[in-house]
């Protein structure tokens, strides 16, 4: 015996009940005003921060003037942009899954770690393969090795409840030295040097340059395609999936997911696993596409920044796209800063971490700036 | 002590949950106060105690208008309420909860606990509430923990005593032994308002009864010249009939079977304690029995959500002891669950998505690469508001945009628009208004008449006797009784009995 | 349909969940004995010595020495309490066979590590004393702020925060105000945390992730920007141990309890001050009722918000003392991001000491032994790699937060934000 939702025939009253309701006011200010304003309140208590350290205003302006043309200021400045966004990008996708799983994983620091890491030793082992191979196969090492490490979590909070947070967290501190130890085997290791770092990734295995047609210094590179495919493919599995509506139904309501019968630690798991995937995903491209080896600290703190990212672009595909590209600007304007006005790059973490603040608290975006919202606080809401 | 609201009203955004209020309540009086759910009562003795502010209008006492601005504020004045759902912290015990915010300290903020219980006893003595002073909270049954929250009221000395929904969580007899409790408390001249939806308790208990619809009074009376036939055409605004109309049952072949199933907690206690009944087709069977025995257990257990420690459960001739919640859905066994915020629904999904929470994966929905056909799910999902009389201007709207009685006649809907075997409904009209209630128990019959076995479990008593062709009684994990119910003819008295723990011997 | 599964057990037979417990002790126990038989075994003539005082000690012992057999013993004992277990196991029996048992594993790794050398093992209980500051300090500001249901990932980012502002003003003007600052500036950080969640409602867990990235952020970039050309900012005086005269002569109770800093002394009285103020004083019933069941205490006239902020502001400043440790109480400069995930240990301890002061300090203990074990064994040139062995006290925390030994009950309404009416 089985389910059988026969099909109806609507009538008149059933084709009212079809209409969308626009999204209205409130849902403008969340998805727009909110982030626009974040964007400037962080932008502004940043240059506070300057002035407090003893930044003068003509530096300070000039930072600003840097951090403008060093990320749509010139061609090979959108290059840059565009390539610090692509592992961005695939790390705040894999967390905005997580996060719609009802997933707070801040693993993907690890997960990249494990990703490129896998990804470099794979190319770098069968040299021999035509780039056609190579390429597909290095990317999906790291995938792999970026699912199973968050998998670790996953399956940890599946079957005992151990908050993610605390053990992704603990993942990211290990894989540093498990990096560090990896870099030091015979097998991993330059001949001849001392110090960690991973033989070099072969040309065939190497993700093409996009645009060296024209100045070979511009770094953007095919990942950049993967990074789309994946934007759309995250997209149908959230919301056009079954496993999506899945993800999506536990993230809500993890009692009521377990009453329609959606098994919880398995969609922990999967979720997990494709979260490091995507996080694994983009370690591979930054180290096939960009950094060529696996080096200590080749992360770069990518994983922590796609948290403000997924939390800026509210997990979903499109706005985790548009905030990537927001902190692939700031990533490369912030390096031109540091070149141009002498001011360290790190002011950068500080303006992230306060749009995230301002972004996951729209109250207080709305107490500070209290134009551009409706003023009738309930009907804004409902 | 007097207490007089004037002119009272209340809105949450564009809701008016309470419209120019007015309402006296005296010393040494019960007042009762009826209404349906959502009518704004409890919104009304929110502000009574603080709770909530008025948007307009005074609350006086003793003809002096007072303003209260936090929850402390009502009790201050000597007006304390007993909150349906407990304010009461588990893991402290008796005298801890009791002298929470005004306990009593020695040097360095030291707390005196000893002298925190010989309070508690004073007052235990003086209103022979008998409540132990040292025991934990969750380890006592809730018919003492409510005795706690009354203890916890008169430790503050209130003269107004607001008891909302007090009678939800007991017995037939223990409501009587509660009734002894309150008319001592009116002796001692203090003020009461008894706020409840059951007509007859209100009779009983009540000196003046005042009734609240869609956040208005819309009558006022005595209780002496009123009688259940006028009270309820003041609290819904109609006449209503409160028998569910059905012909006998025609049990067919069994449907559910258990036998001998228990199921142990963490620490090894039974839920359930080997529980065997059946359920066959065309009756509606209901569980009886105070909240917190087992009842939430069992039906997980009957649902797959929990697995038994021991016994077996067929479904129609099939062993599903060891099978997963989808499989019993798919072989045709609906579940309304008892709480829908908790379990039944997804606040934030559209309607149309609650309404395929549990069958999306059904081969109607499926798209080619593992999509889901959503214009079919849309379809569907208008289809059924359309049967079911879920009011809403569209199916995009979040679920948790409805009404509490929409939204549970969503799941109702969900639930019965298959086709069905078995129905297990746990509470299915808690927090529901009356019109959706009788449309609920209208549809839960027309299922029994269709041949499908129905699982009633019910706090609500008379829900179970107005429902069910059979009743079981279930008590501490074990079922202590079970009664025909054929033309109604189950005696309320003797179920109460049997809620209490008697066994049927006794009861008998 | 058709997996149906006939089940054939008898209805009688009830499986009941500390029988499982047991039996999953007793296989864990038979392992870990498997493990120190095959993997820690010594040869029979080797020794292993363990110094208990060095020379300068008034009062001199003489060495510990272990033989090699010991090993042998601990695995007959494993495998004799494994069977128990297993066999006829009671529910109350198995987490204390589980630690006894880990305890046992943890000699046996000594002894094989220590095997034909020689090692201060009083020095190392010292170590563990000192390392464990930290994470206690953590451990205890999450159980202040977790008490009234605020989670408090913050605790890195706080301590972080105390390490930085202690070397600056410490360097600056001085040591003890720059512990003096440090405690302020963990206290503003608490308030901070307090703001965002009970005032803003952001999501407890995503306010303390940010507080973190932000004091990262921020002491990265003055370290960087303004700390690397004026070295001078960051070179505080450090406070040295203080001897309790009389008692610091105890062999090896002396060294571990009564010849530290002010930071070791401060973390155990403030352990014991928070467990009285907690369960017998007025403010920690309500601060453990608003824990609990907020709605509760606001219908008694407990002002939640008002508690929120004064224990998570208290939090805020017990991180910023412990954050100090890292410079004042150790090295006296700062380092970008020299606290390296304590604060999260710190959380782990919390949990393991099932959000009680003096639990967090007993599992604080435990990874400070942990930590310091990894630093000794370092020096003894075992032959596991130096990065596993550092990755020890993560794998712990992992272990912990899984619950795998025991598992408590967090209070009941941790990390929900509290709406008012």
């Amino acid at each position: 015996m089985s389910t059988s939702i026969g099909k109806r025939e609507l009538d008149d009253a059933g084709r009212a009940l079809l209409q969308r309701a626009s999204g209205g006011r409130g849902q403008f200010e969340d998805l727009v005003i909110v982030p626009i304003f974040a964007v400037i309140a962080a932008l502004v208590l940043g240059a506070l921060v300057m002035l407090a350290t003893g930044v003068d205003i003509g530096t300070i302006g000039k930072s600003f003037v840097a951090l403008g043309k060093g990320s749509v200021g010139s061609l090979n400045a959108i290059s840059e942009t565009l390539t610090s966004a692509i592992p961005l990008i695939l790390a705040g996708l894999g967390l905005g899954l997580g996060f719609r799983a009802g997933l707070f994983n801040i693993g993907a620091e690890g997960q990249i770690v494990m990703g490129g890491l896998a990804a470099a030793i794979f190319a770098f082992s069968f040299p021999g393969l035509p780039a056609i191979l190579l390429i597909p196969l290095s990317l999906l090492a790291g995938a792999i090795a970026g699912a199973i490490y968050a998998g670790f979590a996953g399956v940890l909070k599946a079957t005992t409840g151990a908050h993610e947070v605390i053990t992704t967290i603990m993942l990211n501190l290990s894989s540093f030295l498990i990096l560090i130890w990896a870099l030091k085997q015979p097998y991993v290791q330059v001949a001849g040097r001392s110090d960690p770092i991973s033989k070099s990734v072969p040309e065939a295995g190497q993700l093409p340059r996009l645009l060296d047609w024209i100045d070979p210094n511009l770094r953007v590179h095919a990942g950049l395609f993967v990074m789309l495919i994946m934007v759309a493919f995250i997209w149908w599995l959230l919301f056009r999936s079954k496993i999506g509506f899945a993800f999506r139904a536990s993230g809500e309501n993890p009692d009521a997911a377990r009453y329609a019968g959606m098994k919880s630690g398995l969609i922990i798991v999967a979720a997990m696993g494709t979260a490091g995937a995507l996080a694994g995903l983009g370690g591979a491209s930054q180290v096939l596409g960009v950094l060529e080896r696996a080096s200590p600290g080749f992360s770069a703190g990518i994983g922590f920044d796609a948290i403000a990212l997924a939390l800026l672009g509210r997990s979903h595909p499109v706005g985790i796209l548009l905030a990537g590209l927001l902190f692939g600007g700031l990533e490369a304007g912030g390096r031109q800063m540091q070149v141009d006005a002498g001011v360290s790059i790190d002011l950068i973490g500080i303006i992230q971490a306060l749009i995230i603040v301002f972004i996951a608290a729209p109250l207080l975006v709305r107490a500070i700036f209290p134009w551009g919202f409706r003023k009738d606080k309930e009907g804004g809401a409902a | 002590m007097d207490v007089e609201l004037r002119g009272i009203t209340k809105r949450f955004g564009p809701v008016v949950a309470n419209d120019n209020v007015n309402l006296v309540i005296r010393g040494g009086e019960v007042l009762g106060l009826l209404g349906e759910n959502g009518a704004g009562k409890s919104t009304m003795m929110n502000m009574l105690s603080g709770l909530y502010t008025p948007d307009e209008g005074e609350i006086l006492i003793d003809g002096k208008p007072v303003k209260f601005d936090g929850p402390g504020d009502g009790i201050e004045a000597g007006i304390g309420m007993v909150h349906q759902h407990f304010m009461l912290v588990p893991v402290f015990t008796v005298a801890e909860n009791v002298v929470l915010g005004v306990e009593p300290t020695g040097r360095l903020g030291h707390l005196d606990l000893k002298k925190a219980r010989a309070q508690v006893e004073e007052i235990n003595q003086k209103y022979g509430l008998h409540v132990p002073a040292d025991a934990l909270i969750e380890n006592l049954p809730v018919g003492i923990q409510q005795r706690v929250e009354i203890l916890k009221v008169l430790f503050r000395e209130a003269d107004v005593l607001i008891l909302d929904e007090p009678t939800a969580v007991l017995t037939p007899q223990e409501v009587e032994e509660f009734f002894g409790i309150v008319n001592g408390l009116k002796e001692a001249g203090k003020a009461i308002v008894f706020i409840t939806h059951k007509l007859h308790e209100i009779l009983a208990i009540s000196d003046r009864i005042s009734v609240l619809r869609q956040g208005r009074i819309t009558g006022e009376g005595d209780p002496k010249t009123l009688d259940e036939e006028k009270l309820a055409e003041m609290m819904v605004g109609r006449h209503v009939s409160f028998t569910v109309d059905k012909t006998p049952a025609q049990p067919g072949s069994e449907m559910l079977r258990l036998e001998k199933v228990t199921l142990l907690d963490d620490k090894d206690d039974r839920l359930i304690d080997d529980v065997s009944f059946t359920v066959r087709s065309g009756e509606i069977v209901g569980i009886a029995g105070v909240q917190g025995n087992g009842q939430t257990e069992l039906v997980e257990v009957i649902t797959g959500l929990a697995r038994g420690n021991a016994g077996r459960i067929t479904f129609a001739g099939d062993d599903i002891t060891h099978t997963s919640v989808r499989d019993r859905h798919r072989r045709g066994m609906a579940h309304i669950p008892e709480d829908r915020h908790r379990m039944g629904m997804v606040d934030k999904f559209t309607i149309a998505e609650n309404m395929v929470l549990n069958s999306y994966y059904d081969e109607a929905y499926a798209a080619p690469l593992g999509s889901i056909d959503w214009n079919r799910v849309n379809e569907t999902a208008a289809a059924f508001c359309v049967d079911f009389d879920v009011r809403t201007p569209s199916v995009f709207l979040p679920g948790g945009s409805l009404s509490g009685g929409n939204q549970q006649k969503m799941v109702v809907a969900r639930e019965l628009e298959r086709q069905t075997q078995l129905v297990v409904a746990s509470q299915p009209t808690r927090g529901v208004d009356v019109g959706s209630i009788e449309y609920i128990h209208k549809r839960l019959v027309e299922s029994r008449d269709e041949g499908d076995g129905v699982l009633i479990v019910s706090s609500e008593l008379d829900e179970i006797m107005g429902l069910s062709d059979r009743i079981l009684v279930m008590f501490e994990g074990r079922i202590v009784a079970e009664f025909d119910n054929t033309g109604g003819k189950a005696d309320r008295n003797q179920v109460g009995l049997a809620m209490a723990g008697a066994t049927e011997g006794e009861a008998a | 349909m058709s997996n149906v599964t006939i089940n054939t057990a008898g209805a009688e037979q009830v499986a009941s969940t500390s029988d499982r417990r047991a039996r999953i002790t007793g296989v864990i126990l038979l392992l870990l004995s498997a493990l120190v038989l095959f993997a820690l075994d010594v040869a029979p003539g080797e020794v292993a010595t363990f110094r208990l005082t060095t020379v300068r000690d008034a009062v001199q012992l003489p060495d510990l020495v272990v033989p090699g057999g010991f090993n042998t013993i601990v695995a007959a004992l494993l495998a004799f309490i494994g069977v128990r277990q297993f066999l006829r196991g009671g529910g109350k029996w198995s987490t204390l066979s589980i630690g006894g048992g880990l305890f046992l594993v943890v000699l046996a790794f000594l002894v094989w590590a220590d095997a034909g050398k020689s090692f201060n093992l009083t020095g190392m209980l010292q170590a563990t004393m000192v390392r464990a500051v930290p994470i206690a300090l953590g451990g205890l500001a999450g159980v202040l702020s977790e008490r009234v249901a605020v989670v408090n990932i913050a605790i890195e980012g706080m301590l972080l925060a105390g390490a930085f502002t202690g070397a600056l003003v410490g360097s600056l003007i001085g040591s003890w105000v720059g512990l003096f600052a440090a405690v302020a500036i963990g206290g503003m950080f608490g308030m901070m945390l307090a703001a965002l969640v009970v005032t803003f409602r952001m999501d407890q867990i995503i306010a303390g992730v940010v507080i973190n990235l932000f004091v990262l952020g921020l002491t990265s970039y003055v370290t960087s920007q303004v700390f690397a050309s004026n070295r001078w900012m960051n070179n505080a005086e450090v406070f040295r141990a203080w001897k309790i005269p009389l008692l610091s002569d105890i062999p090896v109770l002396g060294p571990v309890l009564f010849q530290q800093n002010i930071f070791v002394y401060g973390a155990l009285i403030l352990v014991g001050v928070a467990t009285y103020y907690l369960f017998h004083t007025k403010g920690g019933l309500r601060a453990r009722a608003v824990g609990e069941h907020p709605r509760a205490a606001d219908t008694l006239g407990v002002d939640v918000y008002w508690t929120r902020y004064f224990h998570v502001t208290l939090a805020g400043m017990v991180a910023g003392f412990g954050g100090a440790w890292f410079t004042l109480g150790s090295v006296g400069r700062f380092d970008e991001n020299m606290t390296n995930g304590k604060g999260f240990i710190g959380l782990a301890a919390m949990i393991f000491g099932r959000w009680h002061p003096v639990g967090a300090l007993s599992a604080a203990l435990i990874f400070g032994f942990a930590d310091s074990l990894q630093q000794k064994l370092a020096l003894l040139n075992t032959p596991i790699p130096s990065e596993f062995l550092a990755m020890a006290p993560y794998i712990a925390t992992i272990i912990v937060v899984a619950g795998l030994i025991g598992k408590a009950r967090p209070p009941a309404a941790d990390g929900q934000p509290y709406v008012k009416e």
